[in-house]
């Protein structure tokens, strides 16, 4: 027996046992271990294979560093690959599984890969697939990705939910060990909204692991009274397993609760994970520090671990990491990890210093090797040995696992990730976070404090600081006493020479110190090239246990300090954060709003078949039985409207109320055609340009009082229509009394059109709408024969008598059913923005295919639109310069086919007859094509240069994309009823 | 960027509610004024590096333009101003 479970011990509840398993087999562990401590406590070292090499590789952390001990968690859709097994909280069921080996953990065909490693080193990739390129994406990619790599991600949906929550505070602490706690406690105290946040599932971080006591009791005891108090007071939030992972702008912190990753049932009324953004006044950085590795030869053997890791599985878990345990440190908490382990009756082999020598006391009768270095261990799967090297003489020390500790690195990450970088010390030999000014500091290890007592006094003084400065400070310091407290000071030790095999700096990458050799030879000198050419840093882990070491040891091969190195680029999120959180709720058909029109609802009832308008569900057609296609659906509708009569939902335009005594000045300023003097109960069509003279949106505006009009807008338009009336009002026009309001949601509207609209409408409204009383373009507001009271436009897209009427969105389906029934004997039939789209075309109306952000009214025939007597509208100054007054400006034309069966495409290019296709020869392009049944062959409106000039003539339209072309006649862009008799009927 | 911007209207809100349109310094011409001024306005933004003032559009609120004064580099925000009133002001100096 190697790593076993001590017969007492630790904060894991030994009644209550629980059952899981690993690459298949089933093991047994207690409620509050976690994975990695409960495969220890079975024995098994082996947990992971390395990346590129595929070297077994054991646990080297009990924290969220862990960059070896990578799995796969859960089965099937919940399985999440690269979990860390260090922070994976165990429960009943918990099915785990290696990853990178096959066809097992221990024996894996990839592990050849060491064997060639001489010719794997770092920039392998570049400098061995170059040639031929082609090659990269087909063969080499995929190969190398098959080889290297991490988890594979399942490929089915999650079947969990997430979710988004804001917290707001005047203090939020960062980590729940001795400082964290002993700032919640005094911020608490003095009755400041706290929130206290940690990524473990217990608070008390280090404390849990602590063989010192405090405040009279041991460690543990006096955290879980600590958290007994601050769970008490109402103004404090604990936060257990919420990972803090990135600072933002204005104090805003993003933080991750797991909520039931660790639950073996998961209840379907909670979320898997609840994404923070936590707003805070204050903020205290308590993380900590990470134990840095030491860089020797064979570092990456299973069972070689950090000092602190070795006393946390034997402290927190109550967990042996090995029955004889060797030490390798350079300095005090390699002490201590064998004092501790030799208390809970654990063998221990030998301590081998680096240094010289050293004030740590030494238990009694254990062996201590000074200025000893460790060059090679022994053993495959698990280390079974080690060749300690003093003075040239060389030992092979018996063990079965190795602590070692090479100082400690303060976690300073969340303060670096706005741009300041950490600072060097050469006092503390560490990077210490940067001043980021008052409202965020780093407290406790995290700021390079090293005792125990210190980190306790630190998290008080901190909170202190941060009451005084939110005027809140009462009370004085309280601290309590640490007895038994080590002395964690080390001597720098980057890395030790005469290494056997390879010294590991970055293990998750596999990136060894000749690596970091080979970058700076061959100029990938700056540590951000360094990085990027050896991947040290990059990955899972992004370098937590490797970077410092990476920069020392840099900083040894150029003989320069560390604080010339620095560190690389420090990012959101400190630890990987799932897709599942990020996205919360906006997933599925939830990603984007739907939006359905008050008419959905009729249209569905009628057999409407829906299209995707940005966000909107518009009713495109409406099958009947026995149409097979779109086209025949689409035909008839046409062919009734232009017949009898149909129904159309247009509800999703912009509709946007508009009052004040300023309105009828400012709709003329933002339209280029003259509004002043439309009269009261009129709609008039308009065109609003861009300052740069092009098109921007086109839509009606009626004036239903002196100071009152409701405008509409292109469905795709309508918000920015809104904003851009808003930004004129409110920054160009000051002096304007106007004020607007969308309306588009709170009226539903219908366009009646066809010969016989009028007939059925008369048969709905109250009020006379004849020729006489109800001209083209009148607006009025009518009572329905029910006492609804309505709007209603006389205004048509179709080309047809057509009336459209407004009502409020909750009556809409009781009004197109009515209006459907006072029609059935003319014939009525519901269309849909299909049939709408071609009436249009067959009217030459121009939509935003034509008003493409490319027009000015001039190019799509609407010149006349321009009132230039005006002193000033939106887009006047400039409509005026050369290039948009060009005569070669392409220009709005009608297109029909020569051979009347061939088809137009939107989108194919026009060519003069027998000119070759290229883009010297391209003469414009189609914007709208359809099928007209009303003339029983397709026509096109399209752009065309000097287009006005050019009907008559014949071009081709060359459709590159889908092969075809088909010679065409240029024609007026108006194909039916050019003389508009149809709308004054 | 900002996390959170206050609108003089609304209160303290996450930027989520908001609409950036871009540089608030440059003012729209006069209609006579001449080609050169009017090629500027539409066309040349500066892209200054430091403190900025912008246009900030409160969609989801109030719905009123604020101009964001701000420093692109550290992303702090000086004030937050209703854009009629810093018009007004930029006119009356």
């Amino acid at each position: 027996m190697t790593s076993y479970r001590l017969g007492s011990g630790g904060a894991v509840n030994r009644g209550q046992s629980l059952n899981f398993t690993f690459d298949g087999r089933t093991y047994k562990g207690f409620e509050g271990d976690t994975l990695s401590s409960a495969l220890l406590a079975n024995d098994q070292m082996l947990m992971a294979r390395s990346f590129k090499y595929h070297r077994p590789r054991g646990v080297v952390t009990a924290s969220s560093a862990e960059p070896n001990a990578l799995m796969t968690i859960g089965l099937g859709s919940r399985a999440e690959p690269n979990a860390r097994a260090t922070v994976v909280e165990l429960y009943d069921g918990l099915a785990a599984a290696s990853q990178n080996r096959w066809p097992s953990l221990r024996h894996d065909f990839g592990a050849v890969n060491d064997l060639f490693s001489p010719f794997l080193g770092a920039g392998f990739y570049y400098k061995t697939f170059m040639w031929p390129g082609v090659l990269w994406e087909r063969l080499y990619e995929p190969l190398i990705r098959r080889a290297a790599g991490l988890g594979k991600v399942t490929m089915q949906a999650d079947p969990d939910r997430y979710e988004k929550s804001w917290a707001h505070c005047d203090l939020l602490v960062i980590g729940a060990g001795p400082t964290g706690l002993m700032a919640a406690l005094a911020a608490g105290r003095a009755g400041i909204r706290v929130v206290l946040a940690d990524e473990g599932f217990r608070l008390g971080g280090s404390l849990l692991s602590e063989s010192a006591a405090v405040g009279g009791q041991p460690a543990a005891e006096f955290a879980a009274e600590v958290v007994e108090e601050l769970a008490s007071l109402p103004n404090v939030t604990l936060m257990p397993r919420t990972t803090v992972f990135g600072w933002y702008d204005d104090m805003v912190f993003g933080g991750v609760e797991r909520v039931q990753k660790h639950v073996a049932s998961p209840s379907p009324d909670l979320p898997m994970e609840r994404l923070w953004r936590i707003v805070a006044k204050r903020a205290i950085l308590a993380a900590g520090a990470e134990e840095r590795p030491l860089v020797f030869g064979g570092n990456d053997k299973p069972g070689v671990m950090t000092a602190g890791a070795a006393r946390t599985y034997l402290n927190r878990y109550g967990v042996a990491v090995g029955g004889k345990v060797a030490v390798f440190t350079n300095g005090g908490s390699g002490y201590r990890t064998a004092a501790d382990l030799l208390a809970k009756g654990v063998d221990v082999t030998a301590i081998i210093d680096a240094r010289p020598q050293s004030a740590d006391p030494v238990p009694d009768g254990l062996r201590v090797i000074r200025n000893g270095s460790v060059i090679a261990t022994n053993g495959r799967h698990r280390i079974e040995g080690l060749i300690a090297e003093r003075s040239g003489f060389e030992e092979v020390i018996g063990c079965d696992a190795l602590a070692m500790s090479g100082g400690w690195s303060p976690i300073v990450h969340l303060m670096c990730q706005r741009g300041t970088k950490p600072v060097w010390s050469d006092e503390k030999q560490a990077f210490l976070a940067p001043d980021v000014g008052g409202a965020f500091v780093a407290a406790g290890s995290a700021a390079g404090h090293a005792s125990l007592g210190d980190c306790l006094k630190d998290g008080s003084a901190k909170a202190h600081a941060a009451l005084d400065s939110l005027g809140r400070l009462v009370g004085s310091l309280e601290t309590p006493e640490v007895e038994g407290e080590y002395d964690p000071s080390f001597a720098p030790l980057w890395y030790v020479p005469g290494a056997r095999d390879k010294a590991f700096v970055d293990f998750q990458n596999d990136v060894h110190v000749g690596d970091l050799g080979l970058a700076q030879r061959e100029g990938f000198r700056h540590i951000e090239h360094t990085k990027r050419y050896t991947t040290a840093g990059m990955a899972t882990d992004q370098g937590k246990l490797g970077n410092v070491n990476a920069a020392g040891i840099v900083a040894g091969m150029r003989g320069v300090s560390p604080a010339e190195i620095g560190t690389t680029t420090f990012r959101p999120f400190y630890t990987p954060v799932s897709f599942g959180a990020l996205a919360g709720t906006a997933r599925a058909e939830h990603a984007a709003p739907v939006r359905t029109s008050p008419l959905h609802g009729w249209a569905r009832k009628n057999g409407a078949t829906f299209v995707e308008s940005g966000l909107w569900y518009r009713s495109a057609w409406f099958p009947r039985e026995g149409e097979k296609t779109w086209r025949e659906s689409v035909d008839r509708e046409v062919l009734n409207v232009r017949a009898n009569a149909g129904l159309c939902d247009i509800s999703t335009l912009g509709k946007i109320e508009i009052f004040g005594q300023g309105a009828a000045e400012f709709l003329n300023r933002i339209y280029s055609n003259s509004f002043l003097k439309l009269p009261v109960g009129r709609a008039r069509y308009g065109l609003m340009l861009r300052e740069d003279g092009i098109v921007f949106d086109d839509g009606t505006v009626s004036r239903l009082s002196e100071n009152h009009y409701v405008m509409t807008t292109t469905t795709a338009y309508a918000a920015d229509v809104l904003a851009h009336l808003e930004f004129s009002a409110q920054t160009f026009w000051r002096e304007l009394d106007v004020r607007f309001v969308s309306a588009t949601d709170q009226w539903a509207q219908m366009s009646l059109a066809g010969p016989k609209a009028r007939i059925i409408m008369s048969r709905v409204v109250q009020e006379d709408i004849s020729d006489t009383a109800f001209p083209f373009l009148a607006v009025r507001d009518v009572t329905l024969r029910g006492g609804l009271k309505a709007r209603l436009f006389r205004i048509s897209f179709s080309g047809e008598l057509a009336y459209e009427l407004a009502v409020p969105a909750g009556y809409s389906e009781a009004v197109a059913d009515s209006i459907m029934d006072a029609g059935r004997e003319e014939g009525i039939c519901a269309y849909g923005v299909e049939a709408l789209n071609v009436l249009r075309i067959e009217k030459g109306h121009v939509t935003h295919s034509e008003l493409d952000g490319r027009t000015t009214p001039d190019d799509v025939g609407l010149g006349r639109m321009m009132a230039m007597q005006k002193p000033d509208f939106i887009g006047r100054r400039l409509s005026t310069r050369f290039g948009l007054t060009a005569a070669d400006r392409l220009q709005l034309v009608g297109l029909k086919p020569i051979e009347a069966d061939k088809e137009i495409k939107a989108g194919a290019h026009l060519l003069k007859d027998g000119a070759k296709p290229s883009m010297a020869n391209d003469q414009g392009f189609v914007s709208s094509a359809c099928f007209s049944p009303t003339l029983g062959h397709f026509i096109a409106l399209g752009m065309l240069k000097s287009g006005r000039e050019r009907i008559g003539e014949r071009v081709m339209v060359w459709d590159g994309l889908r092969g075809s072309e088909v010679l065409a006649e240029v024609c007026p862009p108006v194909f039916v009823d050019p003389e508009n008799r149809k709308l004054h009927l | 960027m900002a996390s959170l911007i206050t609108c003089p209207h609304c209160g303290t809100r996450p930027k989520e509610e908001f609409s950036i349109r871009g540089a608030a310094a440059p003012k729209r011409p006069s209609p006579t004024a001449k080609d050169e001024a009017w090629h500027r306005y539409v066309y040349v933004r500066d892209n200054p590096k430091g403190r900025y003032q912008e246009y900030w559009h409160h969609v989801a609120g109030c719905r009123r333009f604020l101009v964001v004064e701000r420093d692109n580099l550290t992303h702090e925000v000086f004030g937050v101003t209703d854009a009629a009133e810093f018009e007004r002001a930029g006119a009356a100096e």
